[in-house]
């Protein structure tokens, strides 16, 4: 082909595009902005919205602000955000009202928990080892948080909170959940009349119900239906609940996954000689996770929003303690600054996590590009 | 594992099928010996693909018998599992594992089911992948290859298992027309090194060039059973000659 071209005409083509392309691009911008009286108007009169807004914000969060250091009189009287408020508070609100003296035991569990998050993102480190881990790293987060043993003061779960809390109960909704959930969303594909039918109703009656009741039947109701004397621990309970209402919820996501898998999959394991089991393992849950990789993610981070609601059978997660910090009479109550700095932490995890997500919804595309 | 007939690789009597009230498959009755290429063909719909997918239990049939290597089939999940690690399918979409690398394809029934080592399956592997000739994609996904290299790799996954018989469900018939060839190329070479192989397929060209016998069926049955030359050139029955009246050469 390049021997036919004649050079000149060649070198002239691309010079003209780049010459043509960029003002075609600005004009469509400012025509969509300025382009008649109206958008000019609207233009115009958003930006000076933006800049008044944006004036007062920064004037409340820096200009007129009390920084850590001062005192709750200090914020009495300035017009400002209290930072001073969580910089005194921060271990309160993280922390809960576990004992000061032993808060680093919660500081050490969640940056255990986080750093092993964080360990388990790259697919390449999945494998059972990484299970084992994982439930060595959680007995350990709830025995170190525990104590009584090994010279620790023992403290007892009414007295944890904060962070670790949340932490815990989401790692503990979503680790055992998505394995329970695996096991409902195969139950309700099953020939086995037993399995579906059992499946179908575990679904559909946790599903059925909101989290705040199932919440309060763990709490309220599971004491009173186990024998006198046997008593099962509040986080343990809640815990219990978040775990199966994932499942549940998960359940459905994967079930999605599963009818995407080609018929041709299972019957190329099966002239193979592959058990269901090695089929099921092997060849179908890894495609059908893959392809639910998004609705997942979905449901997992509205799983972790959702353990903000244990507060209401008395434990006190992250937003929880952020409240009760709020009620010292020493200092004003600076809702709007407690809540932003926990939005922040619950937006940093989030945000984590869907973008980690993407990643791997990518990585997995590029595999099957064709 | 004490074959009655030692020289059969399949035996097939008095067998039917139903879906429903249709009868798919009507009173079955053939053997294939050691080692014998047979093509198995007809109009859509005929039962030619049910009957070779009952050859490794994947439709169960509801009268009569099949013995496969001198295992019977019946519902005894041991005797299917061994029946399927000695017979290979390929089928008409592949049904490559798409989330595996080509080596991963066909090295995953070695090791979960004949228990190798990574070592030996991989090895074994490349071997199979280099008579497929397609050793320089092992480390690519499906998705990857064309349609003719897919089936190749899907033939080298089979081979892998190291099966006594090799089934194919109408191999070439999801494949753009210019990659036929390297399949049926492939399948030709299959067979000249003695593997038994049913081949429900439409090419008549590979019928007529590699099987011993070629089989024709209509509606369950089989109406014809011959030697190529004798089945191309004198078919005896006026379904037959009315079928190869309509191909195209």
């Amino acid at each position: 082909m390049n021997t036919l071209t004649p050079p000149a005409p060649a070198l002239a083509l691309p010079a003209e595009a780049v010459a043509i392309a960029p003002p075609a691009e600005r004009s469509q911008v400012m025509s969509r902005l300025f382009g008649d009286a109206i958008s000019a108007l609207a233009t115009v009169v958003t930006l000076a919205l933006l800049v008044y807004a944006a004036k007062h914000v920064i004037d409340w969060a820096f200009i007129q602000s009390v920084w850590p250091g001062a005192d709750g009189g200090a914020c009495r009287a300035a017009g400002g955000a209290c930072w001073a408020f969580l910089g005194e508070k921060m271990r309160q609100i993280l922390f809960g009202i576990y004992p000061p003296a032993q808060q680093w035991r919660p500081a050490v569990v969640c940056v255990m928990l986080l750093a092993l998050s964080a360990g388990s993102l790259p697919p390449r480190f999945w494998g059972r080892t990484l299970g084992v881990v994982w439930i060595v790293a959680m007995v350990g987060a709830v025995l170190l948080m525990r104590g009584g043993m090994l010279g620790l003061e023992a403290v007892p779960t009414a007295s944890w909170g904060g962070l670790p809390v949340t932490l815990l109960l989401a790692v503990c909704a979503l680790g055992l959940g998505f394995p329970f959930a695996i096991v409902l969303a195969l139950g309700r594909r099953s020939e086995l009349p037993v399995a579906r039918m059992l499946s179908i109703a575990l679904i559909e009656l946790i599903r059925g119900l909101p989290l705040v009741s199932l919440l309060f039947i763990a709490s309220i109701l599971l004491p009173i239906m186990l024998p006198a004397g046997m008593s099962i621990d509040s986080v343990l309970r809640a815990g219990a609940a978040l775990t199966v209402f994932s499942a549940a919820y998960l359940a459905e996501v994967i079930r999605g996954g599963l009818q995407a898998i080609p018929q041709g999959q299972g019957e190329a394991s099966r002239a193979l000689g592959l058990t269901w089991w090695q089929m099921t393992r092997l060849v179908v849950l890894p495609q059908a996770v893959r392809a639910v990789i998004a609705p997942l993610t979905n449901t997992a981070i509205v799983m972790i929003k959702n353990t903000s609601l244990v507060l209401i059978v008395g434990l006190f997660d992250l937003l929880s303690s952020g409240r009760v910090a709020l009620t010292d009479p020493a200092w004003p109550t600076p809702y709007v600054e407690t809540y932003l700095f926990i939005a922040g932490i619950y937006f940093a995890i989030c945000f984590s996590l869907s973008r980690y997500a993407m990643w791997l919804e990518r990585k997995y595309q590029r595999t099957a590009a064709r | 594992m004490n074959a009655p007939q030692p020289s059969a690789a399949v035996a097939i009597a008095g067998m039917h099928k139903w879906y429903g009230d249709f009868h798919a498959l009507d009173d079955i009755n053939l053997t294939v010996k050691d080692g014998e290429r047979l093509v198995i063909c007809g109009p859509s719909g005929s039962g030619k693909s049910t009957l070779i997918r009952c050859v490794n239990r994947l439709e169960r049939h509801e009268q009569g018998s099949i013995v496969v290597n001198g295992v019977a089939l019946t519902d005894d999940l041991r005797k299917i599992d061994q029946v399927r690690s000695d017979a290979g399918m390929v089928f008409q979409h592949f049904n490559l594992f798409p989330h595996l690398t080509v080596l991963e394809n066909c090295t995953l029934a070695p090791m979960w089911v004949r228990k190798q080592s990574r070592a030996d399956a991989e090895a074994l592997a490349m071997q199979f992948l280099e008579r497929v000739r397609i050793p320089e994609q092992a480390h690519k996904f499906p998705g990857q290859l064309s349609g003719g290299q897919q089936q190749r790799v899907a033939i080298a996954r089979s081979l892998c298992m190291t099966p006594r018989i090799m089934l194919f469900d109408e191999p070439t018939s999801a494949l753009d027309p210019e990659m036929v060839k390297e399949v049926l190329d492939t399948m030709a070479s299959l067979a000249q090194d003695g593997m038994t192989m049913l081949c429900v397929t439409h090419e008549m060209g590979f019928a007529r060039r590699v099987a011993d016998r070629v089989v024709f069926m209509e509606r369950g049955r089989i109406i014809e059973t011959n030697t190529p030359d004798a089945f191309f050139d004198r078919p005896q029955h006026e379904r037959t000659q009315a079928f190869l009246s309509q191909i195209v050469h």
